[in-house]
């Protein structure tokens, strides 16, 4: 028989919490680091706005994900296991989920509602479950070598689970779960091949908007956006489609909220992001905005940031600023 | 440990296994700026100011969390660098409103260093901290949040510290540095917080400023006394050294400031260490209750007060040399001028924040008067001559004023961990003896009390008696000798690592090789002293004894204390 590990290497399964970690690869770290204890943690944060999967994984297929669990608790010898749960889910799943892990070794722990975007990472996760202060550790170690109370601990996204869950009984079928919200007619989430284009999800959805517009891929803070003509490829990141109207979303609107947003969501710790992400705001307040300002700290982010939030936080400003605004403003004068 | 050898800027360096690129650099001189980096703690990497390039490093990597590794090389200084730097620089600067007129740490700020260095304006961003609270820990220390700029390093300061008082609230740009809502956890006033802080935002609560209004008034007598740590320590503030030791050009430079007289503290820890010998040997004698704890850490005696006050019968009602000191200068010294005691103002410069609170004490008043009126900290002391433009290194020597101006080793070496006990120890041994002084070992070094150890434990012979000891040096590590206490004689408790010398009042930074370099020139200098022990210091016997003519209560108001349970 085939081990787990193998297994999920020979399916190519990555991480679906957005960063499509190779998810054998984080296995092996944490099977092969020693520890006298070692961890699971399902990440069911879904703190990025306009991603909903891991909810409506929750709602139709709650068991496979804690049977994907389960295997990793077996696989790893786990001590015990957690499902971070994102606190508006909490009352609306959490008798469900309790009765599936009765018995087992998972318990559910409540994400704070104060922990918000940063309370995903996994690092701050672990801080979370600790007690300790809600923000991300420096790393390395990473937390697959050390994790809870300093043991290994594996921590993976729901999807993630599922899909374990999939490749055990030798039904994966390599499709992914897709938000797909905006302004379309047919908001829901949807599950098809990994493979299929944006444009295609929209097309087969029967989202494709019949005005001018953008999209959003991978969330609605976070996310890369793209204009009409680069749907032709797959969905990265989490998997999630926003359309947006072009002129329903004037482009200093949506910069000022994604700012709000990323400063809203910053936990303080490191200067470029608790100081560059307010800074950031308030330029954008301004009647004449400095781009050269802001075209700064959206560097300094991205450069110097402690964690994956401050990282990524230039995505949306910088894609939309390239694929959309430079368009936007060249058909205004022409109009 | 295993030596690595690495280049920086094309300088080949050797390196320690487990050091990180950072200390490394700082080490051989090369500049690598950095405000959360502190070697008393675990890197944070939160200022996001101390890239470098590293060959074969796509992009530039955080120096302060960056460990060496062989044959690594290192660029400080780019283009890239520059670009990773400097806007962060910017940001800080709006975190810190400056106050530098009154700040005692404006001669060597690094923000002001950092911005003339990069060519930076300290205003591309509007202060956004304007209305942030100060808050004060009795009249020693505060912490100034509209100067913060989210280091962290007073919260793990205070962590090291094991009192966990400072605390963040909020998240984002909402986030700040609180006092505990946790009723159980006090502030000790131990300043570490204060030394640890790059922008003086925890900050001791100035004196200078009405200490500058005081000197020179014709109806004062200004006398100031200096502590044994800050001659080993001062010299750093001008460029000197570390463990230079300066006691004569501090004289000279204190007269320079306008101060009347200049005694030396080393006098008044000579006669501590009488004061508390005799208690301790009256203890065992007595059987009255051991072990018995030192009391020259003010910081410690507030430990004991709001945490432990179920010890208070086991800490010496000796006081402290400041106390001793300021005690003497009113009474007896001022008695010998014909001078009024009230017109005497006694300044201490320490290298404390807790001496502060100490001083304002109010069972430390003798007829009346408290012994010591003002105490300034190490850094406040620079700042003074730095205002005045009197550099330390070129002040003229001269010796302390009589009769507070002799010591012997033994008073010297009270800066530092494990001081007052072996100063303790060389005259209770030389005591114990009595009549029988042929017996006397002659024993002068008790190495076993020595070193920057948390906890050091000894047994020592004390004329037959063998008392078993032990030296806490940081008050982080307390716990465990409170938790078996019945297994001690006596124990000295300094709460700033290394004692004195890495006081909270002390000269910034205080790193672990800046402390034992400081601890061995303390060491050096008693060596030197042609007195080891205190009893041998006449000028002390005979103050002693002068006391202890005027009766027992006078004598017990001028050397002894008392303690009360705080909350």
């Amino acid at each position: 028989m085939t081990d787990i590990l193998t297994k999920i290497k020979e399916a190519g399964l990555v991480g679906r919490g957005g960063a499509s970690f190779p998810t054998a690869t984080k296995w092996e770290t944490v099977k092969n680091t020693p520890g006298e204890k070692k961890y699971v943690v399902c990440n069911a944060s879904e703190g990025e706005p306009g991603v909903k999967k891991d909810l409506f994984i929750f709602d139709n297929h709650a068991e496979r994900m804690v049977d994907g669990m389960k295997i990793a608790m077996d696989y790893l010898g786990a001590e015990a296991g957690y499902i971070y749960l994102n606190p508006s889910y909490y009352s609306k799943l959490a008798g469900r989920l309790n009765k599936l892990i009765k018995g087992t070794k998972i318990t559910l722990f409540k994400k704070d509602h104060r922990a918000g975007y940063i309370g995903g990472d996994e690092s701050t996760l672990v801080n979370h479950i600790e007690g300790k202060r809600i923000e991300p550790r420096l790393r390395p170690p990473y937390i697959a070598v050390s994790g809870l109370w300093n043991y290994p601990t594996l921590v993976n996204n729901v999807e993630t689970f599922y899909n374990v869950s999939l490749v055990a009984a030798g039904q994966y079928e390599k499709k992914r779960f897709v938000t797909v919200s905006g302004d379309c007619p047919n908001e829901g989430v949807f599950c098809f091949d990994e493979t299929w284009t944006i444009e295609k999800i929209l097309r087969e959805t029967s989202n494709y908007p019949k005005f001018k517009f953008f999209v959003q891929i991978g969330g609605d803070a976070s996310g890369t956006v793209f204009n009409d003509a680069q749907l032709n490829q797959p969905v990265s990141g989490a998997g999630s489609i926003t359309v947006y109207s072009i002129m329903k979303h004037k482009p200093n609107d949506l910069m000022k909220k994604w700012a709000y947003f990323f400063s809203n969501e910053s936990c303080g710790q490191c200067t470029p992001c608790r100081e560059g992400t307010f800074r950031l705001k308030e330029a954008l307040k301004m009647k004449k905005i400095d781009w050269l300002l802001v075209n700064d700290l959206l560097n300094n982010l991205e450069l110097t940031s402690f964690c994956g939030l401050g990282l990524v936080a230039p995505t949306p400003f910088k894609s939309y600023f390239n694929n959309v605004y430079k368009n936007y403003a060249g058909n205004k004068n022409k109009n | 440990m295993p030596e690595i050898k690495i280049k920086i800027n094309n300088q080949e360096l050797v390196a320690n296994s487990g050091e990180t690129v950072r200390a490394v650099a700082l080490r051989n001189g090369i500049d690598v700026p950095g405000l959360c980096d502190h070697p008393d703690f675990k890197p944070k990497a939160n200022c996001r100011l101390c890239y470098v390039e590293i060959k074969g490093q796509k992009k530039p990597s955080k120096s302060c969390a960056t460990l060496v590794e062989e044959g690594m090389e290192v660029i400080t200084e780019s283009e890239q660098i520059q670009k990773y730097r400097n806007t962060n620089l910017e940001l800080l600067f709006a975190e810190h409103i400056e106050k530098c007129p009154t700040c005692v740490w404006r001669f060597e700020c690094p923000l002001l260093q950092m911005a003339d260095k990069y060519k930076l304006k300290l205003t591309r961003f509007p202060d956004r901290k304007g209305s942030r609270k100060t808050y004060k820990f009795s009249n020693a220390v505060e912490i100034d949040g509209s100067q913060c700029i989210d280091c962290r390093n007073c919260i793990d300061a205070c962590a090291m510290q094991k009192i966990d008082y400072l605390e963040l609230k909020g998240k984002g740009i909402e986030q700040e540095v609180i006092p505990t809502k946790n009723k159980k956890a006090h502030c000790i006033l131990c300043g570490q917080c204060t030394v640890h802080c790059p922008v003086s935002a925890a900050q001791e609560q100035t004196q200078w400023e009405a200490v500058e209004a005081i000197i020179g008034k014709k109806d004062k007598v200004v006398v100031v006394q200096f502590a044994p740590s800050i001659r080993v320590s001062i010299g750093e503030d001008f460029g000197l050294p570390y463990g230079k030791v300066m006691t004569e050009q501090i004289v000279g430079a204190l007269k320079q400031l306008g101060f009347n007289y200049v005694f030396d503290v080393n006098f008044a820890a000579d006669v501590t260490t009488i004061i508390e010998a005799e208690e301790l040997l009256e203890r065992i004698k007595e059987k009255k209750p051991l072990p018995m704890f030192t009391s020259c850490c003010p910081a410690w005696i507030n430990y004991i007060e709001l945490y432990r006050p179920d010890l208070i019968p086991n800490i010496t009602t000796s006081r402290s040399p400041q106390i001793h000191g300021g005690g003497l200068i009113k009474n007896y010294w001022a008695k010998q001028m014909k001078i009024d005691p009230k017109q005497v103002v006694v300044v201490s410069i320490m290298p404390c924040t807790a001496k502060k609170y100490e001083a304002s004490r109010k069972e430390m008043k003798i007829n009346g008067l408290l012994p010591v009126d003002y105490v300034l900290t190490t850094r406040e002391f620079s700042f003074m001559l730095k205002k005045n433009k009197i550099d330390l290194a070129k002040a003229k020597s001269i010796p302390a004023d009589n009769p507070f101006g002799k010591f012997s080793g033994a008073g010297a070496i009270f800066g530092g961990s494990g001081g007052v006990m072996e100063s303790a120890l060389r005259t209770a041994q030389f005591y114990a003896f009595g009549e029988n002084k042929q017996a006397c070992e002659g024993k002068i070094d008790f190495v076993d009390v020595r070193g920057l150890e948390g906890v050091k434990e000894a047994k020592v012979n004390v004329a037959g008696t063998i008392l078993r000891i032990a030296v806490v040096n940081g008050i982080g590590n307390v716990k465990p000798v409170l938790d078996k206490i019945k297994e001690y004689d006596y124990v000295e408790v300094m709460s700033c690592p290394g004692g004195c010398i890495g006081g909270g009042g002390g000269p910034i930074p205080t790193t672990p090789d800046i402390r034992r370099k400081r601890i061995e020139a303390l060491y050096k200098l008693d060596k030197d002293c042609v007195m080891r022990a205190s009893y041998e210091n006449k000028e002390v016997m005979d103050v002693i004894k002068w006391a202890k003519d005027q009766g027992e209560k006078a004598a017990h108001s001028i050397f002894h204390t008392k303690y009360k349970k705080r909350k």
